[in-house]
């Protein structure tokens, strides 16, 4: 079995849109959500969302946009970013041994834009050529296939909110299998009204309307909701040897995955499906619960998830848990992202020497476990970090990282 | 619209939609290799200048038999002849 280096991090967040930004607005503890007017208007139940701001969409041309929706773009700058970072040439990586897996459970914009123009138009051609490639929900895996000519795995994993998580831990696999040297891994959400109106529908978010930086607050007793957000996250995996060998940085090392599932309910996380892709991603770290000095939760702010997420995490650390913060509290939950996002703002935070709070934790909640929730930011960096995710029907991934 | 027009507004309509430098349009430029467009920008390309002549271009096989900008032009300037 090989170990799995992490190389490169790049994100694109409603935080901002480079390792510096976000970093600064993580030990800040700064909110990146807001209202959203033209939810307001389409009488939307909660206006609030994370938002991408100033990103420059011409950092790929006219013609390579056409077959993207804007989450693959901000996929492939994150991308890009970490590649740079990583120290990784177009000539190391256009070969069979390196891969590309990313989580995204949805594309839904284009096919609602397809449909609409098919009405208006009454012809299938004047849909024109980019939707097709736009619509499908491995668009992120396809498009950066074509713009990166990797050679080897390509493609896009769905498993709802834990489609990140996922996908970094199958690319870890591959890695320690030796089936590959190197794999851009990741997620990316959109952010549109179009892909969260059914959601917004079933009033699971927050609706402190008034406040949209305190919306957001996993774990605390007056917490009524999630906030959605997106963006995208990108995490260059190499085999550590390989890594090693050819000079690069080691920012961290992947040193366990596991996954579980509940065998439950659609929307209401088990008290026990999450602790067990914990304890699978601990044995395969080979670390004891004891020694995670950071948990980087799920935790999306809705009253029964972070309840369940509370139990599972005791099952696992006892009474006694590691520090934990949700970044759910600044970033609004990222969905499909948010796994991928989780091991990118821990690695920003073991480089850059601090560990978030978990923000508008004001109140704990008496009918929850005691938890050693994070409410400053702490002045030292993370060293053994288990970042949680979990998806609707319960789909549960677990990653343990190290850094030094 | 003079033929000069005719072919100034499918030149900058192509232009726009494919970021192509006019410089490289010439006549004898071929669209797949000297411009760069693949199949799927055939598909576009019929939008745009239906779009640009407000016109519907219906003859596939005419379409597809195009190689050089030249052939565009001779294609766009005998319908807009035929539909004047």
């Amino acid at each position: 079995m090989h170990r799995v280096a992490i190389t490169g991090i790049g994100i694109i967040s409603c935080l901002g849109n480079d390792l510096n930004s976000v970093g600064l607005a993580l030990r800040e503890g700064r909110s990146g959500v807001v209202v959203d007017p033209e939810r307001v208007e389409l009488g939307f139940r909660s206006p609030l969302t994370g938002q991408i701001r100033d990103f420059d969409f011409s950092v790929l041309s006219r013609k390579q946009r056409k077959s993207m929706p804007d989450f693959a773009v901000w996929a492939y700058a994150c991308a890009a970013e970490a590649l740079a970072m990583a120290g990784l040439t177009a000539a190391d990586i256009q070969n069979d041994q390196t891969g590309l897996i990313y989580g995204c459970d949805s594309s839904c914009i284009a096919a609602v834009e397809q449909v609409d123009t098919l009405r208006e138009k009454k012809e299938t051609k004047a849909i024109g050529s980019g939707q097709i490639f736009r619509s499908m929900t491995s668009s992120i895996t396809m498009n950066l296939n074509t713009l990166f000519q990797t050679r080897g795995a390509c493609w896009s994993l769905s498993s709802a909110c834990s489609s990140g998580g996922h996908a970094i831990g199958q690319a870890a696999d591959l890695i320690r299998l030796g089936r590959q040297e190197r794999v851009l891994c990741g997620g990316a959400q959109e952010i549109n009204w179009e892909s969260m109106c059914s959601f917004d529908g079933l009033g699971a978010f927050s609706a402190r309307v008034d406040e949209p930086a305190a919306a957001s607050r996993p774990f605390d007793a007056d917490r009524d909701g999630l906030v959605p957000g997106g963006g995208a996250a990108t995490v260059v995996l190499e085999r550590y040897d390989l890594a090693q060998k050819r000079g690069a940085t080691i920012l961290g090392e992947l040193l366990g995955y596991g996954f579980s599932s509940d065998g439950g309910q659609l929307s209401v996380p088990s008290e026990d499906g999450i602790s067990r892709a914990m304890r699978m991603a601990l044995d395969q770290s080979g670390l004891m619960a004891a020694e995670i000095d950071y948990l980087c939760a799920h935790a999306t702010s809705t009253p029964a998830g972070d309840a369940a997420e509370a139990i599972n995490i005791c099952k696992v650390f006892g009474p006694k848990t590691p520090p934990i913060s949700s970044l759910k509290s600044m970033t609004g939950h990222e969905l499909w992202m948010s796994g991928a996002s989780q091991v990118v703002y821990s690695t920003i935070m073991a480089q850059q020497g601090f560990i978030a709070a978990n923000i508008n934790y004001q109140q704990p909640d008496s009918a929850l476990p005691e938890l050693n929730i994070i409410r400053e930011t702490i002045l030292h960096p993370p060293t053994k970090v288990v970042c949680n995710s979990a998806g609707f029907g319960g789909t549960n991934s677990a990653l343990v990282l190290a850094f030094s | 619209m003079t033929e000069q027009e005719v072919i100034e507004r499918i030149d900058s309509s192509l232009a726009e939609e494919f970021e192509l430098d006019r410089a490289d349009m010439t006549p004898e430029a071929n669209i797949y290799d000297d411009l760069g467009l693949d199949s799927l920008d055939t598909v576009d390309m019929v939008i745009v200048l239906e779009g640009a002549f407000d016109f519907k271009i219906r003859e596939e096989e005419a379409v597809r038999n195009i190689r050089t900008l030249g052939d565009i032009h001779r294609f766009v300037l005998e319908k807009v002849t035929q539909n004047s």
